[in-house]
């Protein structure tokens, strides 16, 4: 079971080698999170609405290992903007993936931008 | 660079090496830690939190990566098989030889096991780690599938084997607490609070056998029972040997160190051997002639060679170390401190007895009566903490000392304030935090409140027992410095619940944007979300479908997700009251969609397993069968549950499964602080259980009596009487009117108990709103909660009527695909989660 946070590696834009397209942004809840596929990928995008912002991580929580964190309620602490994991309200930074309560969890954010009002999210593979 | 090698990764070892790390004089040394366990250091003192959730993650003291971090070499499942002084050099099992400067033996201790005929016998095991427990989960396991009935005892009533006692039951085996000694806990408690404890483990299930001596243990290749004398024989199918611990000092022996004559390596009070650079720590260490089974002390001592080692000579190990301790056993409060048995030529003690409420304290005071030597306290240990502090201050008692113990109604008092206690005493002895060291940090800016004061201090973050302490402390110390000490909602929102609900009300705050924008800052959280949809939910009674991105998950998707990220679906049942054709229609639509099903405690029933995308296809199926939302996902009214009543029963006073469904009606989709629940029974057989509820009525002759403020649930509280023999449209009048109080005023996630505890003036308080309407309030709370009742709608119906509030029941946005990750394995006939790990 593993292998299925493996495939979770986070990516710079510099290192983007395909911009995939998602959808147009009314597609995504404002304030919210909603999930994307990209080959066997789950990915959370997350639509700032307040502050313009987009931000995209691993849909999968590595606490439990249940794929969520589109779900959780999203917002910032200490003016870093996050998600709260549903499940067990793990907060994650949606800037470096970082877990806000300083455990040893991890998740990997993926560079997301708007063009003519679709979203995109960047990809390695 | 100087190599120290720590051999053992218990709790001592590893907090030796928290310590060490902290040091600045840490980085001239390179620590290497030897563990014979497979895995990094573990909490051993809640071991048996292992068997509620398995996760041996969650006991770890600290991850792998953290010795990574800190540069700390870990070597773990290899042991430390020899010591040469000479060479100063240690060698593993895997025959692999290290180099030392200082060498710092944890070897902790092993369960000392009797030697009983037939101990070897498969079925009997010993409790110390976790292996031990996942041996003796496998083992509960087979004995339950071939006898479900079976048996297990417990040879030891101390404070482990009590311990263990709880982990057995909780495998769902029959528990058997065997003891030597006439009394459970002969170390810590005299024998009259020993028969209080014993009372109280006895009424929740636990068999105790006192006074047995174990000759022998029967059964061919697995023991079948315990043999004590002729024909006094105990049936078991497992047995757990809880018979105390012995110090593994095998190493230091062979090495030539001083040993005690029953084992424990000799140090003296810098924590050193007979070696000079050796030290011995926790319970391998044998101080002052002896060995101390506690953390706290193995933690002291972790500190002093710490500070031995990197030169701060002049931290030692005091003479006199406190053994005083507090825990919750199975749920039981047991506490000693000081000397709690004490010879009556050196003072007077003063007992307070209760065996109807499974209470017992007693206090040691001096001769003179001025001051406290010690005490024991099973039952309610809240007192624990100040009466500790003042035994190791030697601070003064009040003339009549039994008003230490009493309870308040009985006379007694409580101390005075929390700030009266000297600076050195030690409020934190997990991390050696004293008073000084808490206010100090409030006082000279470091702190502002309780997260910095824990970040700063530490304090509260071993076992966590100081908590109430620490937050008076800050309280009472940001009190003093005029400081306003004020339950705000989160970081952005700087108001109460109470406050901010007054402020969207007066203001008619169209929706949470606006409420952020206007009163707070930031962009929110997960506390002030959910927070604020259900002060709209009360104020205008909108339903979760408007604001779906300031929902909990539950509400967001009117539906309570589970352990894989499925959801549960729960039609409302008012009064638990269903035709056959409903639960036809209830079973057809779980067999179509595979859904795993149960009934819940309020007399429904839960269908687990759906995925977000077919929540609204069967939510369609269920309102067109005449269903609607249980709102069982929301912090609302979850149901009223009744039982038969004067229709069916022949004891039954009044008709409760009619009033129950009315009530439930009324309510239903009623957003509040926290859930609610009610019950409605129709005699003082109480069979709905109303008193455990949030609101209870029970038929009297004469009408119904109303009881307020009870829950199940981890602290379970009775209702208490608001007022008797009432007609139905008594009971609802009042009823609306403490409700709407309850919304108006209770601190988010507050149920109606704490909340009535915590309001001023109390029961009799509440009663004067609610009853003589003392505030002149009745009038509008009632308008409130009509206008609330009215306004009620099936959320479930409103979202599968619109197409875009169908939008979000979806589990990707760019693909019609399905959570491929969900995984099912058979369980009895349904389904369950496939667990990850």
């Amino acid at each position: 079971m593993e292998n299925i946070l493996e495939q979770y590696k986070s990516v710079t834009e510099n290192e983007v080698s395909t911009w995939f397209e998602v959808g147009v942004t009314a597609n995504f809840p404002e304030n919210s999170g909603a999930c994307i596929k990209y080959k066997t990928k789950q990915v959370a995008v997350y639509n700032f609405t307040r502050t313009g912002k987009w931000y995209a991580t691993q849909n999968l929580c590595p606490h439990k290992m249940e794929m969520v964190l589109s779900l959780g309620m999203i917002g910032d602490k200490d003016n870093i903007p996050k998600v709260a994991c549903p499940m067990h309200k793990k907060n994650f930074s949606l800037e470096d993936g970082s877990n806000l309560g300083g455990e040893d969890l991890k998740i990997a954010t993926y560079p997301v931008k708007i063009e003519n009002g679709n979203v995109y999210i960047g990809f390695t593979d | 660079m100087l190599n120290i090698i720590v051999v053992g990764n218990g709790m001592v070892g590893y907090k030796f090496c928290e310590k060490f790390v902290e040091k600045s004089e840490a980085k001239d040394f390179k620590i290497t830690v030897f563990g014979e366990e497979p895995r990094p250091a573990y909490d051993r003192v809640h071991l048996s939190e292992f068997f509620e959730n398995q996760d041996a993650k969650a006991l770890e003291m600290a991850p792998a990566a953290w010795y990574d971090d800190k540069g700390i070499n870990l070597v773990v499942g290899e042991r430390v098989a020899d010591i040469n002084r000479t060479s100063k050099t240690i060698t593993t099992v895997k025959d692999r030889v290290f180099s030392y400067d200082y060498l710092v033996l944890a070897t902790g201790s092993s369960p000392f096991v009797p030697p009983i005929k037939g101990v070897e016998k498969e079925g009997v095991f010993v409790y110390r780690t976790i292996e031990d427990l996942e041996g003796m989960l496998a083992y509960a396991a087979k004995l339950k599938t071939e006898k479900p009935d079976a048996r297990a005892a417990v040879l030891g009533g101390g404070l482990l084997g009590l311990e263990a006692g709880k982990a057995v039951m909780d495998m769902g085996l029959e528990p058997h607490i065997v003891e030597f000694a006439s009394k459970l806990m002969p170390r810590q408690l005299d024998s009259r609070s020993s028969q209080v404890l014993q009372l109280k483990l006895e009424s929740i299930g636990l068999n105790i056998h006192l006074s047995k001596a174990t000759n022998q243990i029967l059964g061919d290749k697995a023991i079948t029972g315990m043999e004590f004398g002729e024909d006094d024989i105990l049936d078991v199918d497992m047995l757990v040997v809880s018979a105390g611990i012995r110090p593994r000092d095998e190493l230091g022996k062979n090495c030539g160190l001083e040993v005690g004559v029953r084992g424990g390596i000799v140090v003296n009070n810098k924590m050193q051997t007979s070696d000079e650079n050796i030290y011995a720590i926790g319970e391998i260490a044998l101080y002052s002639q002896m060995i101390y089974g506690l953390v706290a002390p193995g933690y002291d001592m972790a500190s002093v060679a710490v500070d031995q080692i990197v030169g701060k000579t002049e931290s030692l190990m005091p003479d006199d170390i406190d053994m005083s301790t507090k825990l919750k056993l199975i749920g039981v409060d047991v506490a000693s401190f000081g000397e709690p048995f004490m010879p009556a030529a050196k003072g007077h003690s003063v007992i307070f007895e209760n065996k109807t409420q499974h209470l017992y304290k007693r206090i040691n005071v001096s001769l003179d009566g001025k001051s406290l030597l010690g005490g024991i306290l099973v039952g309610d240990a809240s007192d624990y903490n100040m009466l500790h502090q003042v035994y190791l201050n030697g601070m003064a008692i009040p003339e009549d000392p039994s008003q230490l113990i009493l309870p308040a109604s009985e006379g007694g008092s409580s101390f005075g304030s929390v700030l009266d206690l000297p600076d050195i005493a030690q409020v934190c002895s997990c991390e050696s935090v004293s008073k000084g060291d808490i206010c100090c940090s409030i006082t000279e800016g470091e702190s502002n409140n309780l997260g910095d004061v824990v970040t700063k201090t530490k304090a509260t973050t071993g076992c966590g027992g100081c908590k109430p302490m620490v937050v008076d402390l800050v309280n009472e110390t940001l009190k003093s410095l005029g400081k306003e000490v004020k339950e705000t909602i989160c970081e952005h929102f700087d108001f109460s619940r109470q406050e901010l609900y007054d402020l969207i009300k007066i203001n008619k705050v169209p929706d949470y944007q606006e409420a952020l924008n206007l009163f707070g800052e930031g962009h929110g959280c997960e506390t002030c979300k959910p927070l604020v949809a259900s002060i709209f939910a009360t104020v205008t009674m909108e339903t979760a479908n408007k604001q779906p991105a300031i929902q909990d998950t539950n509400d967001r998707f009117l539906a309570n997700i589970q352990r894989n990220g499925t959801y549960s679906v729960v039609p409302r049942v008012p009064g638990g009251e269903i035709t056959p054709d409903q639960l036809m229609t209830i079973g057809a639509v779980a067999k179509k969609y595979d859904l795993y099903t149960k009934i819940t405690g309020g007399q429904r029933i839960d269908l687990f397993g759906a995925q977000v995308h077919e929540l609204p296809l069967i939510w369609k199926e269920l309102i067109d069968a005449g269903f609607e939302s249980g709102h069982a996902y929301g912090k609302s009214l979850r149901t009223v549950k009744s039982c038969v009543g004067s229709t069916w029963c022949r004891y039954g006073m009044h008709e409760s499964v009619t009033f129950a469904i009315d009530i439930e009606k009324r309510y239903r989709g009623l957003r509040s602080p926290h859930k609610f629940k009610g019950g409605v029974s129709g005699c003082i057989r109480e069979c709905a259980e109303a008193r455990g509820k949030d609101f209870g009525l029970i038929a009297v002759e004469g009408g119904w009596n109303l009881y307020v403020c009870g829950n199940g649930g981890a602290t379970p509280k009775h209702a208490v009487l608001l007022a008797e023999q009432l007609d139905d449209e008594t009971v609802v009048k009042y009823l609306d009117r403490f409700l709407m109080y309850y919304i108006r005023t209770a601190g988010p996630l507050v149920r109606t108990a704490p909340w009535l505890d915590k309001l001023d003036g109390g029961l009799n308080y509440l009663k004067q709103v609610v009853i003589e309407d003392s505030l002149g309030i009745a009038d509008d709370l009632e308008q409130e909660m009509k206008g609330l009742i009215n306004k009620y709608e099936c959320e479930w119906k409103q979202a599968i009527e619109n197409p875009e509030m169908m939008k979000r029941f979806k589990h990707f946005v760019n693909s019609d695909d399905t959570d491929d990750n969900l995984k099912f394995v058979p369980m009895r006939e349904q389904k369950m989660p496939k667990a990850w790990s």
